[in-house]
């Protein structure tokens, strides 16, 4: 008889959760390794187009950033849905962006000047009329390094 | 009765915190993409130089409508096409004589380009043409000039081009082996270098 009531009377022990901490801190730490903060709150709508054949921006302080699309949807009331360049944190016509290149090279020591890359980071369904007037004008600045931000993946898919 | 246990702390609500932080840090979170198709820019010529005169045969068009239709060598393509179409054009290698091109392993076609060297490759958009269509295209232009790359690095260095240019990248290479790929990479962009040319769209 009593070799069977001995087990029924502590229920289900409790689970251990002392692990979880461990766990939990494991995931942040990743977390926080890969986040990288963004220096600029982006105004504009910005897909990227997909590509396969990629190089990768090492120097992270040699690049410039554009970045053009439509207007993020809070914004639209106020300026429309016209695609925009965005500098830094605000809007900016066309012609701005010479003087922006201007500043960023000044910003630079003298012998990395010539290594500055201007990364366009431009929605995919802008039209191609802004993105060769923005090209016209980096030619202007002589800024003729520049390299088309995109994500990894078949060009195919850009068609869709 | 003096030598009491530490009481333990509890950690209860470590993992809490911990999953606090953590959410932070999910939403903060944008995996940054900075990869992307490197180009140069021509630089602006105020000169009323005339370009050299180039052969019909060695320009290859490429022209994309509004629609993100292709037009190659004035015929409809598709997308998928072109990349075989960019290479075959390249490694034609229809020259003779001084212009004939001893690596190339294409058909020799005469209608077609006489050597890599000579061979440009000519993007015309339309002002309404969308980014992603475009990004596309350039890509596979990008892809046909790399396919051709590796096959003759492969062949004469055992290794990808797109390899060796990564290797040459990275920070971490020692600097007598970059001396290397900086001559081999030198040496397989001489034989076939990026002749990509953008008109500037019309209207």
């Amino acid at each position: 008889m009593s070799k069977f009531k001995k087990k029924s009377d502590g229920g289900t022990p409790a689970i251990s959760t002392a692990s979880l901490p461990d766990i939990v801190f494991m995931l942040l730490f990743f977390f926080m390794v890969v986040t990288v903060m963004r220096d600029t709150s982006l105004k504009v709508q910005n897909v990227l187009p997909f590509a396969d054949q990629v190089e990768k921006l090492d120097k992270k302080n040699l690049v410039m950033y554009i970045y053009a699309g439509k207007p993020s949807p809070r914004y639209q009331q106020k300026y429309g849905t016209e695609a925009r360049v965005q500098l830094n944190d605000k809007y900016a016509n066309i012609n701005d962006i010479q003087q922006f290149i201007r500043e960023e090279k000044q910003s630079k020591r003298e012998e990395l000047r010539d290594m500055l890359t201007t990364a366009l980071k431009v929605d995919k369904e802008t039209n191609m009329g802004l993105v060769s007037d923005i090209k016209q004008e980096l030619r202007k600045a002589e800024a003729l390094k520049i390299n088309y931000t995109t994500k990894e993946g078949d060009a195919m898919l850009n068609l869709e | 009765m003096a030598r009491r246990a530490a009481p333990e702390v509890n950690a209860g609500s470590m993992a809490d915190i911990a999953f606090l932080l953590l959410i932070f840090f999910l939403v903060t979170t944008t995996i940054e993409t900075d990869s992307g198709i490197t180009r140069k820019l021509p630089p602006i010529d105020d000169t009323d130089q005339k370009p050299p005169p180039l052969k019909e045969r060695n320009i290859f068009i490429v022209l994309i409508n509004a629609n993100g239709e292709l037009l190659v060598e004035d015929e409809e393509m598709e997308l998928g096409e072109l990349r075989q179409a960019a290479v075959e054009f390249l490694d034609n290698g229809g020259g003779e004589g001084d212009e004939a091109c001893s690596y190339c392993k294409g058909a020799a076609d005469p209608a077609s380009s006489d050597n890599p060297i000579k061979a440009v490759i000519s993007l015309q958009n339309d002002r309404a043409t969308q980014y992603g269509k475009y990004i596309a295209v350039q890509n596979e232009l990008v892809a046909a000039y790399n396919q051709l790359r590796n096959r003759e690095s492969n062949r004469l260095y055992q290794m990808d081009f797109t390899e060796m240019e990564a290797a040459y990248n990275d920070p971490d290479t020692e600097p007598k082996d970059k001396e290397l790929l900086k001559e081999r990479i030198g040496r397989i962009k001489e034989m076939y270098p990026q002749k990509l040319s953008e008109a500037e769209p019309k209207r």
